[in-house]
């Protein structure tokens, strides 16, 4: 049982720190991610985390803190955004490789130019390939457990892989809801300390960290990097049943929603998912069979798992928060893989939507629904929702 | 990394023993070498402080050492650029004030070592 508090996505984010309670903890101010770092360092001040919290003048260097003390045995969380995430870009791409399990609360938001601080997916998907896995959140609640969830995946002796929480600027880390906080020691013993199977700054065995590697083992190194990557799913599972035990909830790679009989099915991301969820009630009352689903494990994919929920559906749209210029947008990118394999493959149609914070309606989702219910569907090019001309 | 190994058997997060550098000897890199001449030197430790790669030695002299003017320099001096790292960047021949280091081309210092 848990206690309900009042608080947004980013305080969220914060109470999961807390509980985690991070031996370092390095970031660097960026709109809309500051209220998590802000409310995470009066838990420092006040003592009520044993975290060293570490000031530092970049981006670039907040990365490179978390790296170093990783690298020495600690657990180190961060927070960024957009452009804090891009300054970072060398490290974050670097992380990875060199196994060490940061978790980074990342809340989205639209990449300059034109400058922008609110929402879009534009950050986190410039860095889906190097090798993070990737969490999405519809809500503050969400945030919250995927947070908790992902200290455990990354760390598991079979991953040893960063892991970035996504929420949507703004619209879940600025908004006030419900969230259940569940109790601190059952949490506390869910999240356990980091156990290490290498002794790192042992000076008895010492070890160069990162060092040079040539033709002759590059390749060895990256594909054991995508063999953890590959372990992710069966960990994600036994956390996530691990995590149910506490909150009583599924943690499933994505989400549907009344998609068994459905003719149409929208797939989005994120905060969106929420506001499609009243768009699918709304056409469900006027007797029209549509549903959602909801990507939530985004890093590693789930080809094989998406591929069976949605093999009987005729018609699906793909709402993208980002464009991948001159190509598919990248949601439905990842989508139209999952399906190719399908002997008879459902219809497509891709959707851009909400870049810079462009707010997206319930009716705006409809109109979807009708369009991808008629068949009017345009294969070869990306439509667009809510843009002028 | 010596021995060549599969993915199944590299070390997790890109791991080596220690100090792998030097096992990795850079002066293959050189096209230019460092001529030092004792004679001209003061043994003022400029050249030492700026290598990069830390290829110029040090080492304590109790008789001392024969340097510029015909002068004696006691206690800590340079000794021989140490060649197997020495990466011929210059940087000791543009610093030194007392002009002891002159770079010339790799094949030119083989080739006189070879008359030698």
């Amino acid at each position: 049982m848990g206690v309900r508090k009042a608080i947004t996505g980013a305080q969220a984010a914060a109470e999961a720190m807390r509980q985690i309670n991070p031996d370092v903890v390095v970031a660097y101010p960026i709109t809309p991610q500051t209220p998590i770092v802000e409310e995470f360092a009066k838990y420092v001040a006040d003592g009520v985390v044993d975290t060293e919290m570490v000031p530092v003048e970049s981006e670039h260097s907040a990365m490179s803190a978390a790296v170093g003390a990783e690298t020495a045995g600690a657990r180190a969380m961060s927070a960024t955004s957009s452009q804090g995430l891009a300054l970072m870009w060398e490290v974050v791409a670097a992380t990875p490789g060199l196994r060490l399990p940061i978790v980074v609360s990342l809340v989205n938001r639209a990449l300059s130019a034109p400058i922008n601080i609110h929402c879009d997916h534009s950050d986190v998907m410039g860095v889906t390939t190097v090798g993070w896995v990737q969490i999405f959140s519809e809500n503050a609640q969400e945030v919250y457990e995927n947070t908790l969830l992902a200290v455990r995946v990354a760390e598991d002796s079979r991953v040893q892989l960063p892991v970035m929480v996504n929420q949507d600027g703004f619209i879940t880390s600025h908004a006030v809801e419900p969230v259940e906080i569940f109790d601190d020691a059952l949490v506390e013993k869910f999240v356990g300390v980091r156990s290490l199977d290498r002794a790192l700054l042992d000076v008895e065995h010492a070890k160069s960290v990162g060092p040079l590697v040539l033709p002759d083992h590059y390749f060895e190194f990256k594909r054991a990097q995508e063999e953890a990557m590959s372990k992710v799913f069966e960990v994600y599972r036994e956390v996530g049943t691990e995590l149910s035990a506490i909150t009583g909830k599924q943690y499933p790679f994505f989400e549907t929603y009344h998609t068994d009989d459905a003719e149409a099915v929208v797939v989005v991301l994120n905060s969106a998912a929420g506001t499609a969820k009243a768009a699918v009630d709304a056409m469900r009352a006027q007797g029209k069979r549509v549903g959602l689903l909801k990507p939530i494990l985004f890093r590693p994919f789930p080809y094989a798992e998406i591929r069976e929920a949605l093999k009987d559906i005729p018609v699906i749209g793909v709402l993208d928060r980002s464009m991948d210029f001159g190509a598919c947008a990248p949601v439905y990118s990842e989508f139209r893989n999952a399906l190719w394999a399908l002997g008879k493959r459902p219809a497509m149609q891709s959707y851009i939507y909400g870049l810079g914070g462009r707010d997206i309606m319930t009716t705006e989702i409809e109109a979807v629904f009708e369009e991808l219910l008629s068949g009017k569907l345009d294969a070869e090019h990306q439509r667009y929702i809510g843009l002028r001309g | 990394m010596s021995e060549r190994k599969t993915w199944q058997e590299v070390e997790l997060g890109i791991e080596l023993p220690a100090a792998t550098s030097l096992a990795y000897k850079t002066g293959g890199w050189r096209v230019l070498r460092p001529i030092f001449d004792p004679s001209a030197c003061t043994h003022c430790m400029i050249c030492v402080g700026y290598c990069p790669d830390m290829a110029i030695p040090v080492a304590t002299s109790e008789a001392g050492v024969a340097g510029k003017g015909g002068r004696v320099f006691k206690g800590v001096v340079r000794v021989a650029t140490n060649l197997d790292y020495c990466k011929g960047c210059g940087i000791c021949a543009h610093e030194c004030p007392s002009k002891a280091i002159t770079m010339i081309r790799e094949e030119e210092a083989e080739q006189a070592s070879c008359k030698l």
